[in-house]
């Protein structure tokens, strides 16, 4: 399947500035040309509005609300794209320490380390809670670690949420007394 | 009055006219057939939450068993409503537990619904049976917990596409033990894991159980399992669609879809490993309804699935089917009622993948019972809508989505006006209506003068003056919901046609020209219809008439201003008369 990086690029340029296939020809392109101008005024209207609303060539940028696709479905698409093209970050295999097996995530659905670590709890029974600087992992037995995109252990919780998301390629529960020899 | 029927008789013949708008009809009559109907009327279904309050409703319909409401505007699933708009079923919840304590439906849709709500509906009726959220919020796990705990006769508990806060999904395990009569669950809106082994035991102790819609962490490797507890299915909807490559997983799936002999609906297919379709080919001969518009697989594998599926009338299908799938669709698929076609990329100027306007041409050629399209595309021509309408003039919905702004005939670069001039011209049964691309006043004019069976319409960035507004307002006369965004509409069609929108469910504007002023005055001229501007900016006690509002939401009403707004949101001429 032909993944098509280019177009997932998302950009603040005007449509057709890429390939110009003929059909780009609408308000929205980067010279508005008036040969190729979306009206043709006809003779029996009488113009009650002037063409500003429409002069202005709309950036492709994304429009609020459209195209008409509710945000539940986007979602489902760009997050599969996304794993297709990074790599990592998206599903990632769950081991806890002392488990028979491993599961699965998808770090997309997830808005917060909070959500997370609520899931994991769930999903493991067990008790986690945040890292925080002064108390490392509040007196719990369980520490979550990851490993990054360079194959380095780190402890959840550090890095802004959004970073954590994109390097992530694997969690690990660890036992608490183990977790307490990572650099802290 | 001497020689009437006997009350008995009339209630008798009352009870098989279900069609609510059936049932106004009767209630018109006279004052005797009004009170004997109210009497007996045991559905109600209210379009709008706020066009009647929950008061009014209870007094005139004592003995109701079953409620349907709606609360925001269709445009909220696209994100145009505000987060904290309203559409609150609190009000209506309160009221009718005391009011209804035989209820046993409640439908919801676009409305927000909190935990308490749904403790109070679970405590509330004692033969409640069925819970439909359609698109709703505000509701975590620990309300459909106290549903499941509480409601013994619960027969249908269905969350479609509603959002769910999802602390952690132990709430199946409240099921007690002694319910045995759920037939339908749809839960697949639901993001983090359920507990499989409640899941399990759960069907497994529903005989008839005929509706399974699972949410997508329900790992394929655990479906055939659940298939074997619940042969009698009609409609499955599937988790992840993906496992790791193994012939033993394959097998067992194949063999359990086998058993399914009642399967006549699939859904589900997230994540979809083209390896394990051919496991339910065995059930595609008998498939009327699927919905792939998750699976993100290529036309050959699409393709493959429809081509084996003779009795198909629903298929929603993401863009990767192409043209050539579609092709397939055509010759396949005999009985196809209703075709929704997704956009894998939408927000991709350049096409990924192969489907153009020939498609769905194809598939008008093809599907004679074809009654509903959605169909998101990138290029269209006149000369494909003209085909269409020719060749389907039976379609009663009509949602063109072409995903560039004004775009136009893309062969002669000309408006689009024609083609759907010639949609409403040959589809004369026409009911809904989705325009997109380039589109001047004249497709309006056409609409105004043909589309006569017209209920809802949906139109953006399209139009060059108040004379396209005008010809939809004076002109289509069936009109209920008309919703536009991003048009040069302004004041002067809608106060030429007030008293259009009395008869009208709702009206949405958003992105307009319509200025604070002429809400103002239609609000004053129009007492019944509530006008709201919802307008994010703040302060619009100091702006000036000739301002244009941000979004604007009219519909008609007997409950008078709402009292529950929040700050962005006015009503105006908020006439303290009509507090109920």
């Amino acid at each position: 399947m032909d993944l098509n990086f280019k177009a997932t690029e998302l950009s603040l340029a005007l449509p057709g500035t890429e390939d110009l296939p003929d059909n780009n020809t609408t308000t929205t392109s980067p010279n508005p040309i008036i040969k190729t101008t979306n009206k043709r005024p006809s003779p029996d209207m009488t113009p009650t509005e002037t063409d500003e609303s429409r002069a202005a060539p709309q950036p492709k940028a994304q429009v609020v609300g459209w195209p008409p696709v509710r945000s539940y479905r986007k979602n489902v698409l760009h997050g599969k794209k996304a794993e297709a093209e990074t790599g990592s970050g998206m599903f990632v295999k769950v081991s806890m320490d002392g488990a028979p097996y491993l599961r699965k995530i998808d770090l997309k659905v997830y808005k917060s380390y909070g959500e997370l670590m609520k899931s994991l709890e769930g999903m493991f029974a067990c008790i986690i809670g945040l890292y925080s600087e002064n108390e490392g992992y509040n007196g719990s037995k369980h520490a979550a670690t990851y490993e990054d995109k360079d194959g380095d252990w780190m402890l959840v919780g550090d890095v802004p949420w959004d970073m954590f998301v994109t390097s992530c390629k694997r969690l690990r529960i660890m036992k608490g007394c183990e977790a307490r020899g990572l650099n802290l | 009055m001497g020689y009437s029927f006997p009350e008995e008789v009339l209630e008798h013949v009352f009870s098989f006219i279900s069609l609510h708008t059936d049932r106004n009809a009767v209630s018109l009559v006279c004052k005797s057939w009004y009170e004997i109907e109210r009497w007996c009327r045991r559905r109600i279904f209210i379009g709008n939450c706020y066009a009647v309050s929950p008061g009014i409703v209870i007094r005139r319909f004592p003995e109701v068993r079953s409620v349907e409401l709606k609360g925001k505007p269709h445009f909220a699933d696209f994100n145009l409503v505000p987060d904290g708009w309203g559409g609150y079923f609190y009000p209506w919840i309160c009221e009718m537990a005391r009011a209804y304590p035989w209820l046993e439906e409640i439908r919801l849709k676009r409305m927000v619904i909190t935990d308490e709500s749904l403790e109070l509906i679970s405590k509330s009726f004692k033969n409640f049976k069925v819970l439909v959220l359609s698109s709703c919020e505000g509701f975590s796990i620990d309300g459909l917990a106290a549903i499941a705990a509480n409601c013994r006769n619960l027969r249908e508990l269905d969350l479609r596409e509603s959002e769910v806060e999802d602390l952690s999904g132990h709430w199946l395990s409240h099921f007690p033990d002694s319910c045995t009569s759920l037939q339908s669950l749809n839960m697949s809106c639901l993001l983090s894991e359920v507990s499989f082994s409640a899941l399990v035991r759960l069907i497994a102790r529903s005989p008839n159980l005929k509706t399974l819609r699972l949410n997508r962490a329900v790992p394929l490797e655990k479906l055939s399992t659940l298939l074997h507890r619940a042969p009698q299915l009609v409609e499955l909807g599937t988790g992840a669609y993906s496992a790791e490559i193994r012939q033993d997983l394959l097998s067992n799936l194949t063999e359990a879809f086998a058993k399914c002999k009642e399967l006549e609906g699939l859904s589900g297919f997230w994540d979809v490993v083209p390896f394990y379709l051919p496991a339910f080919y065995s059930v595609c001969s008998r498939l009327t309804s699927l919905n792939l518009s998750y699976a993100t697989i290529q036309s050959p594998d699409v393709t493959k699935i429809i081509t084996q599926c003779p009795n198909l009338q629903r298929l929603s299908v993401l863009d990767y089917i192409e043209d050539t799938g579609l092709d397939a669709l055509s010759l396949s698929c005999k009985e196809l009622r209703e075709l929704r076609v997704f956009p894998s990329d939408p927000f991709v100027a350049d096409a990924n993948v192969a489907l153009t306007e020939q498609g769905l041409v194809s598939v008008s050629e093809g599907c004679s019972k074809l009654q509903s399209v959605l169909y998101f595309c990138r290029q269209m021509s006149n000369s494909a809508l003209t085909t269409i309408a020719k060749n389907r003039p039976n379609l009663t919905c009509f949602r063109l989505c072409i995903l560039e702004p004004r775009a136009p005939d893309y062969q002669t670069l000309e408006p689009l006006d024609h083609g759907f001039g010639a949609i409403v011209d040959h589809c004369k049964q026409l009911q809904r209506l989705s325009l997109s691309g380039l589109l001047t006043d004249r497709v309006f004019e056409y609409i105004g003068n043909r589309a006569k069976k017209l209920e809802m319409l949906s139109i953006a960035f399209a139009g060059d003056s108040d004379l396209g507004l005008h010809f939809v307002l004076s002109g289509c006369e069936s009109l209920r919901k008309l919703e536009i965004r991003d048009c040069p509409f302004g004041d002067k069609a809608l106060l030429a046609n007030v008293s259009k929108l009395e008869t009208m469910r709702s009206l949405w504007m958003s992105s307009c020209s319509v200025s604070l002023g002429a809400c103002k005055w239609l609000s004053q001229k129009m007492p019944r219809l509530n006008v709201e501007v919802i307008d994010e900016q703040g302060d619009l006690d100091s702006r000036p008439d000739s301002c244009h509002v941000e979004k604007l939401y009219v519909y008609r009403t007997v409950a008078g201003p709402r009292l529950d707004m929040p700050s962005f949101v006015r009503t105006m001429n908020q006439n303290p008369a009509y507090r109920r």
